[in-house]
């Protein structure tokens, strides 16, 4: 076993241990503490969240350290923290820094429009969106160590992040029961290296945790994102953009606990205020997109 | 014989198939009704500021407290937090079933996690070096007198067993080797033939 397996191990195991979890978006050290209280299994800090960031428009950074120091210190789970497409420099900020996970997040402005970040040269793990099987699975190829749907961050609105955890599990069942010699096609087809492409074909899954974000806003959502294959969830905008935050995320912890039973979903989805606004997806112009960031 | 792995939150994926190389039934446990249909528990890693909240509100926690006082739990990492005495950094509740001090995500953050060969104490009867994955771990800082310590790393305790209970700070089930999880099966299997 080489020291980079190792590595690559302790990654994926992280990841494992925030299964059947939630991870929040949160902005500051008080909302990290009632993320922490409600059940949060991690937190990711950043300086707006998607909704924000796509209201407010402007190029969307790395938070400020001394905002991620002060989440650091207020929470004792893992602390995670976005660095733009491609910024290796953020992330080796964040690593200095000593953020337990790295999201290389399309909700921030990319800094390289044809590169992402070399993950392998990290001892910190990544976190990357996806829309599909092959996206996923380039990811992984440059280190990646959980992936996660892009749905469309910060629009309420839970159909992308639907459409990309179908087309993820519907990709990864039909290459299981093709023959060794249709993967080399399979594997140009999705633009993904061969060894990865025989590896989802052999396992019917990624040989790393397959997590949903993106536009989740209610217990429902993210019950419903977990029963289609993800395996735990990640709530942006959807806690802190609602007015009822606190029970809202206890609501969705609870959902992502008991995705399969209607009557603890139908307890947690009892006595929540008014959802965040929520967006039209087919009325955005392309150029709002974030989805569509990263390739 | 039917092990169950409480499944709130956390790696219990990876226990329940850690289970079923070792040779017995898993199944995941979200409910009082399905605790106790188990011969014994395992509470995998995973985050125990979340696995506690989640206990609270379906009022597990008792059900919990009250299964190990006649059958045999395992605790891994998040697990082994849940079963101590006495919980540090910070502290928070705790079911008391096994007498340690227990000091949360003591070795750093994930940057500091690792991966290391342990060869276990003489008396433990478990042969040559096992692979321990600690993960953001917690550390034992004291240990009571009834508490059999079958595993060190940096001279502190990292398995250890107390009558029916088995506590480790790293994950068994991130690894190929079945051992750890047979001894807890002999044990579960021992305490269902004294109960007879």
């Amino acid at each position: 076993m080489n020291y980079l397996d190792e590595q690559f191990r302790l990654k994926v195991g992280l990841a494992e241990m925030l299964k059947g979890g939630v991870i929040m978006d949160v902005t500051n050290a008080e909302q990290a503490v009632i993320a922490e209280k409600a059940g949060a299994s991690a937190v990711m800090a950043l300086e707006r969240v998607p909704a924000d960031i796509r209201k407010e428009g402007g190029v969307a950074r790395m938070a400020p350290i001394s905002k991620i120091r002060e989440i650091m210190a207020a929470v004792s789970i893992p602390v995670m923290a976005k660095a733009r497409i491609g910024h290796f420099l953020e992330a080796q900020v964040l690593e200095a820094l000593k953020v337990d996970y790295v999201d290389e997040s399309e909700v921030l402005t990319p800094a390289d429009e044809e590169h992402h970040i070399d993950k392998r040269a990290f001892k910190t793990p990544f976190v990357c969106g996806a829309r599909n099987l092959g996206e996923a699975l380039r990811r992984i190829a440059e280190g990646a160590a959980m992936i996660r749907t892009k749905g469309e961050a910060g629009s309420g609105n839970i159909v992308e992040a639907v459409r990309h955890i179908r087309t993820i599990v519907k990709e990864m069942k039909q290459l299981t029961v093709l023959g060794r010699e249709e993967l080399v096609a399979e594997s140009k087809k999705h633009q993904a290296p061969l060894e990865l492409v025989q590896y989802v074909a052999e396992h019917g899954k990624l040989p790393v945790p397959n997590f949903s974000a993106g536009g989740i806003a209610t217990p429902a959502d993210a019950a419903l994102v977990m029963q289609l294959g993800a395996e735990a969830v990640f709530v942006g905008s959807g806690i802190f953009k609602s007015n009822d935050p606190e029970a809202r995320a206890k609501a969705i912890v609870k959902a992502a606990t008991y995705f399969r039973d209607p009557e603890k979903l139908l307890e947690a989805s009892e006595e929540l205020g008014i959802g965040m606004f929520g967006l039209d997806i087919a009325k955005l112009p392309e150029s709002e997109l974030l989805q569509t960031r990263g390739w | 014989m039917r092990i169950g792995v409480l499944a709130l939150q956390g790696d219990f994926e990876a226990h329940q198939k850690a289970v079923e190389r070792a040779g017995a039934e898993a199944i995941e446990v979200r409910t009082a009704a399905q605790m106790d249909s188990c011969d014994g528990l395992i509470l995998p890693g995973g985050e125990s500021t979340t696995m506690l909240k989640l206990l609270r509100l379906e009022g597990l926690f008792d059900e919990l407290r009250r299964f190990g006082q006649s059958k045999p739990i395992f605790g891994t990492c998040a697990g082994a937090i849940l079963l101590a005495g006495k919980v540090l950094s910070p502290h928070q509740e705790s079911l008391g079933l096994v007498d340690l001090t227990v000091e949360r995500n003591a070795y750093g953050r994930q940057i500091d996690s690792r991966i290391v060969r342990i060869e276990p104490e003489s008396g433990a009867s478990i042969e040559g070096p096992v692979e321990a994955v600690f993960i953001r771990a917690p550390i034992i800082r004291d240990a009571g007198p009834e508490v059999n310590v079958l595993m060190r790393y940096q001279e502190q305790p990292v398995l250890v067993e107390q009558g029916r209970h088995m506590v480790a700070t790293f994950h068994p089930e991130l690894t190929s080797d079945p051992r750890i999880h047979q001894r807890f099966l002999a044990t579960v299997k021992k305490a269902l033939l004294n109960g007879k």
